[in-house]
């Protein structure tokens, strides 16, 4: 049961062939046999998760109207506050909070009776590509426990992956949702920025963060996407409009006469010749689906990563300023006579992880009077550029379409110590978030010379979401006629622990 | 070696800059729903956003960038049609995200002023005291240094922390550097200041209390020898909390500097705090090393696009400019400046224009509010706003007296009953049975009797001596329980004794 999709999971629970309760437990267990190898979650909710899955049973019993997804099970990334939960963002220096709010992705899961399983791993604050960046270590690719399963978002990514949960939700800053989604096969979406309330999104770069669903199928995100989404009143950069009809888009799957740009820049020199490949054959079966491709060009994209690591970093060092030990969280060195500044730098030192202080040290830096308008200000305009790139580009095509990420899962420690190596993983993802629109990342295949799977990103402008469920559930349909059976049931099973 | 303020007017020429910070009085705070009311139990006006929780969100009140526009609109600012916040990046634990979030190059208001106007050796003089920029920000919380000597962070043995006031709007007003105020300096520091109160407070966007703190200036002062080019080195100096005080600190800091200047030294350029015991002022941070906020745009927030239309409505909305209403009152109501002071001392100018408005006569509806109705506020310490007693109830009373239905005394007794409650002005007249004796039968058999009983004081009057009739006219008034009408009485009196 637990290797069906979301969909198939709620038609079971309306037909009333299992209990969401039954659901939830088997999805404990299989959490409870293979997390100890996977390590995809930092806290499961055991008792949480099915007090909510046995109110949702009673609900349907009384025949209340329940929503889509009513009953079925979900993981949680650990950087959004959920009421009276741990919730650490993978750093030491939140070790024990318990947030007294939801945030309002939270808040509408429960609205829609989604059961949250329990928290996600992830790079302390969402900074990193490969989950190794938690203060409570790495998660294991399910492909390859001695691979990275992406990142930040690798707790989640994992878990879809391994069968822990049939849905999660993500946050992607620079790629967080979709390359993680590349890596292990699964799908991920990037909401449009504002498309999904950011509000109780711990913030690592409130710009570019942005919540979104994660899941095993393109109808399967597009109805997490749904639930989630919306506008929202406490979240200044929330879009005040209505949502787009992704869950329509991913159940008609239709490309016919649609344009496919594939963007020049992001594809040829650094990607992995078994991700070229993948991606040449996902566009030729796009085509035979009726759509029409063309080539299209963003020539500002080559700055975009050198920006982003400016744009980021800044509002970075800015939002973690907060983690002071004053109000909540860790706090290190009160004792007598210690001063409240000595306490807070005390408290950074031993609670931030080395990618935190190299970015907070880089953010205020790139902030400081004097290098502002060289660092922070040109990124500025940079960005300005990325979107008229993508702007221009979209008088050519319908959405954009470009591979994930130049390679496959990397190793665990390949590029612990080689930040630079790290963020050229996220070069095809970062555009995207710089430019607010939607992105997607859906399987493509595996590659041919080490096994792994490869991802296919499709990109859609401001608020015109459905575009990438339309071109990504003909693709998955595509490829699912091709290979016979989902991807994922090429990967090894993994062996429960005694 | 002391300088006297001539010594230094005659050398130097002082240059100010005055910046004011304002706290709405919006009822939620700038950027979360908190409440913002001023004495609170410590730490219960918060919520996970003005307390800096991970993943909490700011959201701008639109009613304080109303309040904001409409300042800017009375001080002759342009209204950006652009504006948008910045983060102030510093670390202090009284400020929940150590950063505030402040509007920084692009304000909301620009290129405005204010007219004051003092009384000078040649009488009265206008002077114009340009607005740079009217900007939006949040205030920090509250901390309270326990034990060490100084009362600051430094030293103590512990701090609380009330974030109540953390996250309430906060409105700056800066000048241009002010120069060309001379001697006058002081006056017009303090003369700005309260006109700029006095605006504030008819827009009804704060209670401008400077004790409070809901109204805090901070006086920039540099001086340079008369006839310079150049300006002089500025202190900056906070903490100043009354009208008298900001003349006060202006003073002491030009005699301050002039005694640096003279003996060869230099003046650092500082935040100083005013000493409101000493009238001096005491050294706080050097800003000789700017500290680098790191301000950038706020990406939490969207930039604020007031729509031309909605500025315009709240334009033609706004109130008459005080000073102006002032004189009119004044020329209106033919009020000697004194007196007119008074009124605006007592805060009373609103209810007796509206008093008056309702048909009392200018004097005696000032007379009420300024004399018998002061009074009983200040007797039990509440403000004259807080009496049960309207403007209206006044205007009514005033016209029972014109209309010979109560004597001034009787009047006094139905001011009490409404403030006690009693009711309107004919309740209180009802229920406690006052009339004035209009009865000319009734007061004759009262003048008769008192001429009685007093002969020989009624003889006096016979004989034309009328002064004595004080005593007999009091006299009947007692007998008729203070309901006549002394002017009658008189008159009935007289008539009695033959004059």
């Amino acid at each position: 049961m637990i290797r069906n999709s979301a969909s198939q999971m709620a038609a079971k629970l309306a037909s009333g062939e299992t209990t969401s309760v039954a659901l939830t437990q088997a999805h404990l267990d299989q959490i409870k046999a293979v997390d100890d190898k996977v390590h995809a979650f930092l806290f499961v909710d055991k008792k949480g998760a099915l007090e909510q899955a046995a109110q949702v049973d009673a609900k349907r019993a009384k025949g209340e109207k329940l929503l889509p997804l009513a009953g079925v099970p979900l993981a949680l990334k650990d950087v959004l506050a959920q009421k009276n939960k741990p919730t650490t963002c993978g750093s030491k220096i939140l070790e024990g909070w318990l947030p007294p709010y939801d945030s309002t992705v939270v808040a509408n899961l429960k609205k829609n009776d989604i059961i949250i399983l329990g928290k996600t791993n992830m790079d302390e604050f969402a900074m990193g590509s490969s989950t190794e960046n938690s203060a409570y270590g790495p998660t294991h690719n399910p492909w390859d426990l001695s691979r990275i399963p992406g990142g930040s978002g690798g707790g989640s990514s994992a878990a879809l992956a391994s069968f822990e949960a049939p849905l999660a939700i993500g946050t992607d800053t620079g790629g967080s949702i979709r390359q993680p989604a590349a890596v292990t096969g699964t799908v991920g979406v990037k909401p449009t920025y504002g498309g999904v309330s950011r509000y109780g999104l711990v913030a690592f770069s409130s710009s570019l963060d942005q919540a979104g669903p994660c899941a095993r199928t393109v109808l399967d995100t597009a109805l997490l996407h749904e639930a989630i989404a919306g506008y929202d009143p406490k979240d200044a950069t929330s879009i005040n409009a209505p949502i787009p009809q992704v869950v329509k888009a991913a159940k008609e799957a239709n490309v016919k006469g649609m344009k496919i740009g594939v963007v020049k820049e992001l594809n040829g020199d650094g990607y992995q010749p078994g991700v070229r490949a993948r991606f040449e054959e996902a566009l030729e079966l796009l085509a035979k689906a009726g759509a029409e491709i063309v080539e299209v060009s963003a020539p500002n994209f080559e700055y975009a990563l050198a920006a982003y690591y400016l744009i980021a970093p800044s509002e970075a060092s800015s939002n973690l300023a907060r983690f002071d030990a004053m109000r909540y969280g860790l706090r290190v060195g009160d004792i007598d006579g210690a001063s409240a500044e000595s306490v807070m730098n005390l408290t950074r030192e031993v609670g931030f992880g080395k990618e935190v202080k190299r970015r907070i040290i880089l953010g205020t830096y790139a902030l400081s009077s004097g290098y502002y308008d060289a660092y922070y200000g040109s990124a500025q305009k940079v960005r300005t550029l990325i979107t008229q790139d993508f702007t221009q580009a979209f008088t050519k095509a319908d959405v954009l379409v470009s591979p994930t990420c130049p390679t496959t899962a990397f190793k665990i420690g390949e590029k612990a110590n080689d930040p630079l190596a790290m963020y050229l993983n996220d070069i095809a993802t970062i555009p995207v978030n710089m430019a607010g629109i939607g992105g997607m990342s859906l399987p493509a295949g595996l590659a041919d010379e080490d096994g792994l799977p490869v991802g296919f990103q499709i990109m859609s402008p401001v608020m015109k979401d459905e575009r990438m469920y339309s071109v990504g559930g003909a693709l998955e349909a595509a490829l699912l006629s091709k290979w016979g059976a989902p991807l994922l049931d090429r990967a090894p099973k993994l062996e429960a622990s005694k | 070696m002391s300088l006297t303020y001539d010594d230094v007017v005659a050398k130097y020429e002082p240059v100010l800059g005055l910046e004011v910070h304002v706290e709405l009085n919006t009822e939620s705070k700038m950027f979360c729903g908190c409440a913002t009311v001023f004495g609170a139990e410590p730490n219960t006006q918060t919520c996970p956003v003005c307390l800096a929780l991970p993943g909490a969100l700011p959201v701008v009140n639109e009613k304080a960038i109303e309040s904001t526009i409409k300042i800017g609109l009375a001080l002759n600012c342009s209204i950006a049609p652009f504006s948008r916040f910045a983060r102030k990046n510093y670390f202090y634990p009284d400020m929940p995200k150590n950063f505030q979030i402040s509007q920084y190059d692009e304000p909301i208001c620009v290129d405005g002023y204010v007219d004051v106007e003092i009384e000078t050796d040649e009488g009265p003089k206008k002077f114009r005291i340009e607005v740079e920029r009217v900007h939006m920000e949040e205030d920090t919380g509250k901390s309270l240094h326990v034990g060490g000597a100084t009362g600051r962070i430094h030293g103590a043995e512990y701090s609380l922390l009330d974030y109540n006031r953390a996250g309430i709007p906060l409105v700056e007003i800066v000048t241009k550097i002010v120069p060309g105020t001379g001697k006058y300096a002081p006056e017009v520091a303090k003369a700005y200041v309260a006109e700029l109160r006095d605006i504030l407070r008819s827009l009804g966007v704060s209670d401008v209390k400077m004790e409070q703190g809901s109204l805090r200036c901070d006086a920039n002062v540099s001086l340079r020898l008369i006839g310079a080019e150049t300006l002089g080195t500025r202190s900056e100096t906070k903490n100043v909390n009354s009208l008298r005080s900001v003349e006060r600190a202006v003073r002491g800091e030009m005699i301050r500097h002039a005694e640096l200047l003279n003996a060869g030294g230099r003046v650092v350029q500082e935040t100083r705090h005013f000493q409101e015991e000493s009238g001096l002022t005491r050294s706080g941070r050097s800003k000789e090393q700017a500290e680098d906020y790191r301000y950038f745009p706020e990406p939490d927030l969207v930039p604020v696009e007031p729509d031309a239309a909605w500025i315009e409505k709240l334009r033609a909305g706004l109130p008459e400019r005080p000073s102006i209403r002032r004189k009119r009152l004044q020329e209106a109501w033919a009020v000697p400046e004194k007196e007119m002071a008074a009124m605006i001392n007592a805060d009373v100018l609103d209810i007796v224009e509206e008093t008056v408005l309702l048909g009392a006569d200018p004097t005696k509806a000032r007379s009420w509010w300024l004399g018998e109705i002061s009074r009983i506020a200040n007797d039990k310490d509440i403000a004259i706003a807080d009496l049960a007693i309207t403007p209206k109830d006044v205007a009514e009373i005033v016209a029972l007296v014109n209309a010979g239905e109560l004597t001034d005394k009787l009047a006094r007794q139905v001011v009490e009953g409404v403030i006690a409650g009693e009711g309107k002005p004919s309740e209180v007249v009802a229920k406690r049975g006052i009339k004035v004796v209009n009865d000319d039968g009734a007061l004759m058999a009262a003048i008769e009797k008192v001429c009685a009983e007093q002969a020989e004081t009624a003889e006096k009057v016979r004989a034309g001596h009328i002064p004595a009739a004080g005593a007999l006219i009091g006299a009947v008034m007692k007998e008729t329980k203070g309901q006549a009408d002394a002017a009658r009485v008189r008159e009935l009196l007289l008539g009695h004794l033959g004059q």
